[in-house]
């Protein structure tokens, strides 16, 4: 599980953070509703989530509240037996 | 009455809480036609101050330029004040698809239309050409417009870090499947005053099958050797697909803007475009001056080329004086003051000088990025630029921070 958080987590920061911020993000950090990721830019964490573990995330299932942090993102991971 | 104290309480309270952030907007009132030097009434309500705008995006001086002024008038007398109607039913003359032909021209694309302003154009080319098969792939720091346009627009969204093209190739690996790829960045950003790297995006554009839009409201007129924006000043001109400009700022600074480029695209936006289907164009009296702009422009470089020796005098001047400057080749110049309340003390300073010029903090620009923007101007002349640079020098030595590293600046002010 901790493993799985870091990879979201570096993930987020490397896709999201500029060179030059030095925000701290951690696991329950408010990603959308924090202002680190926009909305026009959730479609590559989507992106990467399916590459990154083969599955397929329905538009549905895809909301910000999903995303809003590397926790919720554990969440829903969770419901495609991804731990 | 549905306005009752309940419904005036939210406001109220709304516009509090905007006040109490420190974000509130005031109105300067300028009392004398859009020059280098004008009259300014502020607050509301003081007397009048002779002062040196520094702040305009009057970046060619054509705003009051005689000829301009003159042409308008002759297009009020010869094609009246309004049309009365949108262009498809009666709102088209015959001077909108000159002023339209002669964008084409000046800009090196197939065709163009005109919108009533380039927020409108940003706001109505995306859904015009776009549907949900297709992916929008933005510079982060675009201009707010097209953000308001890539959200009216059903075709998927990602963006890339700031002139990052090792991150545009990638979102454009990852986006691969889509019918169409549109890569979206502005010419020159308006905050920082730098320039898109348009030669390596177009690069990458035809390496990846992409399309490439480019809002230079901030470059047209004057960035490249003869004005025609930053296609020209990366070597890219007849490259772009969609470019997107508007008559509002050098271009006579009246108000209007346009979508030009592929044809197909452009008459995608004839027929689909909602602010240009469901809005008046610009009246004749604005497309009448902005002809003339573009025959004084396309005839010498003269006005750009002073503006770029403005820009070179300025840029030096700041940095020798100790100030802080966002690097680049614009005539928008940051002077970097990266606290908000010494943005708008500084700001006040100036004015108190005759030099007008405003502070930008967040959310503008990133907190801890707080700023006055500069803009110079081919209206300016030597004197101006002399007596600006005397006001910037002794505020910068009132506030101490004239020599100082960024760190030691918010070490002294705090972010």
């Amino acid at each position: 599980m901790s493993e799985l958080k870091k990879i979201i987590l570096d993930y987020v920061k490397k896709e999201y953070l500029e060179e030059d911020d030095d925000r701290e993000i951690t696991y329950d950090s408010p990603l959308i509703s924090g202002g680190i990721v926009d909305s026009f830019s959730m479609v590559s964490l989507k992106r990467f989530l399916e590459t990154k573990f083969t599955i397929q995330i329905p538009d549905a299932k895809a909301s910000p509240e999903a995303f809003d942090s590397v926790d919720n993102i554990i969440l829903l991971l969770e419901e495609f037996n991804i731990r | 009455m549905a306005f009752n104290n309940d419904i005036r309480n939210i406001y109220q309270k709304e516009l509090a809480d905007i006040r109490a952030a420190g974000i509130f907007k005031e109105e300067r009132i300028i009392c004398s036609p859009q020059n280098a030097e004008i009259e300014v009434e502020f607050p509301a309500g003081a007397s009048r101050k002779h002062v040196i705008n520094m702040c305009a995006n009057n970046y060619l001086g054509l705003s009051s330029h005689p000829d301009v002024v003159e042409a308008a008038r002759k297009g009020l007398d010869s094609r009246g004040y309004g049309m009365s109607s949108v262009r498809f039913i009666c709102g088209t003359q015959d001077i909108h698809k000159e002023l339209e032909a002669q964008l084409s021209k000046f800009l090196g694309t197939e065709d163009t239309i005109l919108f009533p302003s380039c927020m409108d154009a940003n706001a109505g080319v995306f859904e015009a050409v776009l549907n949900e098969q297709d992916v929008m792939i933005s510079d982060r720091l675009v201009h707010a417009s097209i953000v308001d346009g890539m959200r009216l627009c059903k075709a998927k969204t990602d963006t890339f870090k700031h002139s990052d093209m090792g991150h545009l190739e990638e979102k454009l690996q990852l986006h691969a499947d889509a019918r169409v790829k549109l890569i979206i960045t502005d010419g020159a950003f308006s905050m920082d005053g730098d320039l898109a790297k348009l030669d390596q995006i177009v690069t990458l554009a035809e390496k990846y099958n992409a399309l490439v839009f480019v809002d230079d409201s901030h470059a047209s007129g004057f960035i490249g050797k003869t004005g025609r924006g930053t296609h020209e000043h990366c070597g890219v001109l007849g490259k772009i697909d969609i470019i997107t400009t508007t008559l509002g700022k050098a271009l006579g600074g009246a108000s209007g803007g346009c979508v030009s480029g592929r044809r197909e695209l452009v008459e995608m936006c004839r027929q689909k475009a909602r602010p240009y289907l469901f809005s008046n164009t610009i009246p004749p009296v604005v497309v009448s001056g902005a002809i003339a702009v573009l025959d004084i422009i396309s005839k010498t470089t003269e006005r750009r080329d002073k503006l770029e020796r403005n820009t070179s005098f300025w840029r030096k001047g700041l940095t020798e004086a100790g100030l802080i400057i966002k690097e680049g080749e614009t005539p928008i110049v940051p002077v970097m003051l990266f606290n908000a309340k010494l943005s708008q003390d500084f700001a006040n300073e100036l004015y108190g000088e005759g030099i007008y010029a405003v502070g930008f903090f967040f959310p503008v620009v990133a907190k801890g990025q707080a700023r006055i923007r500069t803009q110079l101007s081919a209206a300016h002349e030597p004197h101006h630029l002399d007596k600006a640079l005397a006001a910037f020098t002794k505020v910068g030595a009132k506030f101490g921070i004239l020599h100082k590293t960024k760190q030691e600046i918010i070490d002294q002010y705090g972010l």
